[in-house]
């Protein structure tokens, strides 16, 4: 099994982490629980409460959500993904859920640290409203096509 | 109860004490004379008195004479046996062997009258014990507000223990010291009148002065009684409410109150003391008294001539017998005293008006008729003792069969009249009616068969589980015991202490009211029933994680060995394989920590408990033999410094210790000043503290889960050489301290889980410990072992008062224990606090189904005081309960209609 080196590697490749002293993500790895899920396993279901966000280290997963039609596929995140942080962030129930494509490894990160880091290193949070920003500037441009092609094929 | 003691005594035990009396006063003749052969002895073949210093004299031995007046005999004597004639030194040979047998045979009578009274004492105590107890078991409910149970304890178990003591003595003593001294007496008189007068009149003086001095005694000794009572009491109180003394910070005021306790205890016993030693000393002075007064007054009178000294001699040796049975008048006296004043206080507090009468709890071994006809109440009320009113002019009547739901509001009269339905409360008007028999005047052993009671927080005895089931099935002894439990004297001495005679070893359990035939069925509806509250899960998990005797149960051990062996099969292919890493003896574990690896077993008591393992000798000692020792230390070392490393700078609260398993944040000073200590030391000239400190984080290590990379194939290798010495090399003392875990073998320190399991869940697996579990069930499912499980489950012990259980499964055994003895109507009262709304309903629907008549066996009628109004709807019919009357009542969904009470309740919750 992989080091705890490895998994700094990983996290320093994570925009996210990427300003964060190595000395410290060492310690985000120590602390965190390296997790193995198998295929078709979730790490977490839409509507569950959430208490940690996971980086994936290797693998892919699926982020679905549930819809009237059934599941819907939104995207698949591979290798130095985090997935998660919406949850431990708002403190709102789970947004969609995450399933393993195949068998994947990740580093689980409690809530509790995940804050405590933000609080410590003022360049994270940046990062963090950087992320969530481009999110958002994505989810706008996202519905501003739908409403595009609504009006279109009402229109039509 | 006989409100004196001597009545009680008298009473139960008329003819041992008479017979005492007697063996007493045939043994006394003996004694006196085993005390007059010395003088013979010394004073004939010794000294050479009675002519004996003669040559050739002769001496008659076992010579028997009587005086008798001159007319029967001409020499004054009369000789019933001549006696054998015997030389000096056969004198001396018979007389010492007639000494010698005085001895044993006083010594005998005195062993026999000592234990015959000790019998005749502990048989009384008994007797005692049993009819105080018999009373708690007859008290009145209302009683049971105003006692403490620890007061009623050391009652029954300390105070009334003196009487034991003093019943043996209780008539002997008086009559038969009471006779020595009036001999004496008498003797002293005969001697001389005035000299006699004198004596009588200080004896006198004793009996009118010393109980008026003991007056104050007796209040003490009441005093301390009810003192050392309360204190019991109080400790009691501490125990059962020491959540509240922490919570509330209130130990050091319990200390002070227990404090001024004990200082009025000591002061009370402290002056008892001193009056009982001033009496003492009273009561020796008088007796020195006396002769002093035949010394001046018949020394006077011998002066004068009016007396002549033989006369004065023999009445001072005549009074030499009287102050030793004075003495002793004087002791019972005391304590006669004392065991009164105890029995009086004892008894007192087992009085009660309203004693449930013995025939209501009469052993009935017939089948008792099942209830039937109606439930009805009939101008109901009830007043608590504060005056408050409970229930008022509430009339109802439903049918016993029938399903009905009370609601109400707490207080408002539901929960009041199930208890009066069950007679834990006995109402101020009215009644309640059940087939039209008043329920106040129906033996417990209708009630407590026909009839089930739940209530919001039933209590269950220290036994197991499945003995607190049973508990509603145990009424009388139904089947005799297998072979002879108890010996014939075992049961005379039960009579004599009018004890009774039910045999607690002979087969309680009432399988017909179970509606079962036998063990078998029983324990199938045992099942069926806790199914029905829900319970039946919790108790396999509780016979998983309980243990068993290999050596008392192979059967089961060889199948759990059964089970585990399939469970490895199963482990050998994915997705398990990854999941479990079993013991193996050859292989390190890497998902168990590194000391448990070398262990390789379960620590059994302290010896080898995780926590102080590095400072264990015999492991150290297989440390340094195998030279791990050097390794271990510097792993120790490096696992500091990058824990040091890591963690420096960090806040101690800060939450990333919660992670650490090696050590607490406060530790990491002193880790680091350990580092620069032992910098280039060797192992051998450490200090032992500092070794296990470091000993310590190694021992703690798993590689799947710390992931420093410290493990490499040539550690492991060199640890499972030391795992085969330190089992091999075991001494003999620790061999008891750890079970070894041996593939082969049932681990006897482990949990019926852990022992098919006999491995280590893997680290770093989502859900890897529920896929096991569920993997475990299905093993034991597919190799029929559940229900053995069950059975270790059933055979958990539920704690003091259940507390082992959880309350809402407390509440789930009580339900079900009434539900196994399928009552005709089952109340229950407010059971299930702890459930939420949506369970409650659910539980509600599951037992009226369970209780509905079916093939042919009679279902049970339910009177549910319910938590959640709601609920009714599953009922046939509703009660509602307003300010303690039946506001409404009808069929539910009728009632449930917009503007009723029952409605608006419904809305409410």
């Amino acid at each position: 099994m992989a080091g705890l080196q490895d998994e700094v590697d990983v996290l320093r490749r994570i925009s996210l982490f990427a300003n964060i002293e190595p000395a410290r993500l060492k310690l985000l790895a120590f602390t965190s629980d390296r997790v193995t899920f198998s295929a078709g396993q979730e790490l977490f279901h839409e509507g569950d409460a959430g208490d940690a966000a996971y980086v994936i280290i290797d693998g892919a997963v699926d982020v679905l959500k549930d819809t009237d039609d059934g599941e819907q596929l939104l995207v698949t995140l591979k290798k130095n993904a985090f997935v998660g942080d919406i949850a431990i962030l708002c403190d709102v129930p789970r947004t969609a859920t995450v399933r393993a494509v195949e068998r994947i490894e990740t580093l689980k990160i409690r809530k509790e640290h995940f804050l405590r880091l933000l609080i410590e290193f003022p360049e994270m949070a940046v990062e963090v409203t950087r992320v969530l920003a481009q999110r958002l500037q994505k989810t706008t441009d996202d519905l501003t096509a739908c409403r595009e092609e609504l009006s279109h094929t009402q229109g039509g | 109860m006989e409100p004196s003691l001597f009545t009680y005594i008298w009473r139960h035990s008329k003819a041992d004490q008479i017979w005492t009396l007697i063996v007493v006063l045939v043994a006394m003749p003996l004694v006196f004379y085993a005390y007059e052969l010395p003088k013979k002895i010394v004073n004939g073949p010794i000294a050479g008195g009675e002519g004996l210093d003669l040559p050739g004299a002769q001496k008659d031995f076992l010579k028997f004479e009587f005086s008798v007046p001159e007319w029967i005999s001409e020499t004054g004597t009369f000789t019933l046996y001549g006696g054998i004639p015997l030389d000096r030194f056969s004198y001396l040979y018979a007389l010492c062997a007639a000494f010698l047998l005085l001895v044993c045979i006083n010594g005998l009578f005195k062993y026999y009258i000592n234990t015959y009274k000790g019998r005749v004492g502990e048989r009384m105590l008994r007797r005692l014990r049993y009819s105080l107890l018999d009373r708690i078991l007859r008290f009145p409910q209302s009683q049971f507000r105003r006692i403490q149970a620890s007061q009623m304890a050391t009652m029954i178990k300390d105070e009334v223990e003196p009487l034991g003591a003093f019943i043996g003595d209780a008539f002997v003593t008086p009559v038969f010291q009471g006779g020595l001294a009036l001999v004496a007496m008498a003797f002293i008189l005969a001697q001389n009148v005035i000299l006699g007068c004198v004596a009588l009149g200080v004896v006198l003086a004793q009996a009118v002065i010393i109980p008026r001095l003991r007056r104050r005694l007796l209040d003490l000794s009441r005093r301390r009684q009810l003192e050392s009572r309360a204190l019991a009491g109080r400790v009691g109180e501490l125990v059962d409410g020491i959540q509240e003394i922490h919570v509330n910070d209130a130990s050091n005021y319990e200390r002070a109150e227990m404090a001024s306790r004990l200082s009025r205890i000591f002061f009370i016993r402290y002056e008892l003391f001193q009056r009982k030693f001033f009496i003492k000393f009273l009561n020796n002075f008088l007796a020195q008294f006396t002769p002093f007064l035949f010394y001046l007054v018949g020394g006077l009178a011998v002066i004068q001539g009016e007396m002549d000294l033989g006369s004065l001699v023999a009445v001072i040796a005549a009074y030499k017998d009287l102050p030793s049975p004075i003495r002793e008048l004087i002791n019972w006296d005391q304590s006669r005293l004392d065991v009164q004043i105890k029995y009086s206080q004892v008894i007192e507090q087992f009085e009660s008006d309203n004693m449930i009468p013995p025939e209501m709890q009469e052993p009935v071994t017939e089948t008792v008729p099942p209830l039937a006809g109606n439930v009805s109440a009939s101008n109901l009320g009830v007043t608590d003792d504060t005056g408050a009113t409970l229930l008022q002019r509430t009339t109802f009547n439903v049918p016993i069969e029938g399903q009905t739901a009370v609601v109400g509001l707490v207080n408002s009269g539901a929960e009041s009249t199930s208890e009066v339905l069950a007679k834990l409360l006995l109402p101020t008007n009215g009644g309640i009616e059940i087939g039209g028999k008043d329920v106040k005047d129906m033996s417990e052993s209708t009630l407590g068969r026909r009839l089930g009671y739940v209530g919001p927080d039933p209590y269950l005895t220290l036994a197991s589980i499945r003995d607190n089931l049973l508990y509603g099935l145990r009424h009388v002894p139904l089947r005799d015991p297998e072979g002879e439990t108890r010996t014939a004297l075992e049961l005379s001495e039960s009579k004599r202490s009018a004890n009774t005679l039910l045999d607690i070893d002979a087969e309680w359990v009432d399988y017909e009211a179970a509606g079962v035939s036998g063990r078998e069925e029983l324990d199938e509806r045992i099942v069926e029933v806790l199914k029905t509250v829900d319970l039946a899960e919790d108790i396999f998990e509780l016979g998983l994680r309980g243990s068993i005797d290999p050596a008392s149960d192979p059967e089961l051990a060889e199948q759990v060995l059964t089970a585990r062996r399939e469970l490895r099969g199963r482990l050998e292919t994915l997705p398990l394989s990854e999941l479990v890493e079993p013991f193996d003896p050859t292989k390190y574990n890497h998902h168990a920590t590194l000391a448990e690896n070398l262990l390789f077993g379960t620590a059994v008591g302290d010896e080898f408990a995780p926590e102080i393992l590095a400072s264990n000798a015999y492991f150290l000692e297989v440390l340094h033999a195998t030279g791990l020792d050097k390794e271990l230390f510097e792993m120790g070392r490096e696992i500091a410094r990058t824990v040091i490393e890591l963690f420096s700078g960090l806040p101690e609260d800060h939450p990333f210790f919660e992670q650490l398993s090696f050590m607490d944040a406060e530790e990491m000073p002193e880790y680091e000043a350990v580092i620069a200590r032992t910098a280039g030391l060797d192992v051998e000239k450490m200090k032992a503290d500092d070794l296990t400190m470091l000993l310590k984080l190694p021992f703690a290590y798993i590689e799947p889960r710390h992931r420093l990379g410290l493990m490499t194939d040539d550690l492991e290798a060199r640890l499972l050489e030391a795992r085969t010495k330190f089992s091999a090399d075991l001494p003999e003392d620790l061999a008891d301290a750890i079970e070894f875990y041996e593939p082969e073998v049932y681990n006897a320190a482990s949990s019926l889980q852990d022992n098919v399991l006999l491995g280590r869940v893997a680290y770093g697996i989502a859900d890897a410990h529920s896929q096991v579990h569920a993997a475990i069930q299905a093993v034991l499912s597919e190799l029929k072992l559940r229900d053995a499980v069950f059975e270790v489950g059933l055979n958990f012990s539920v704690g003091s008062g259940g507390k082992r259980l959880t309350s809402l499964q407390r509440q789930k055994l009580s339900l079900a224990r009434a539900l196994l003895k399928r009552p005709d109507l089952l109340i229950v009262n407010r059971a299930f606090a702890s459930l939420n709304a949506n369970n409650q309903d659910q539980m509600v629907a599951r037992v009226l189904e369970a209780v509905k008549p079916a093939d042919g066996k009679g279902g049970s009628g339910m009177f549910w005081v319910l938590q959640n109004p709601s609920s009714a709807t599953h009922f046939d019919y509703a009660l509602v309960f307003e300010d303690g009357t039946v506001a409404e009542k009808g069929k539910p969904n009728e009632l449930n209609k917009s503007g009723s009470k029952l409605a608006e309740m419904i809305e409410q919750s």
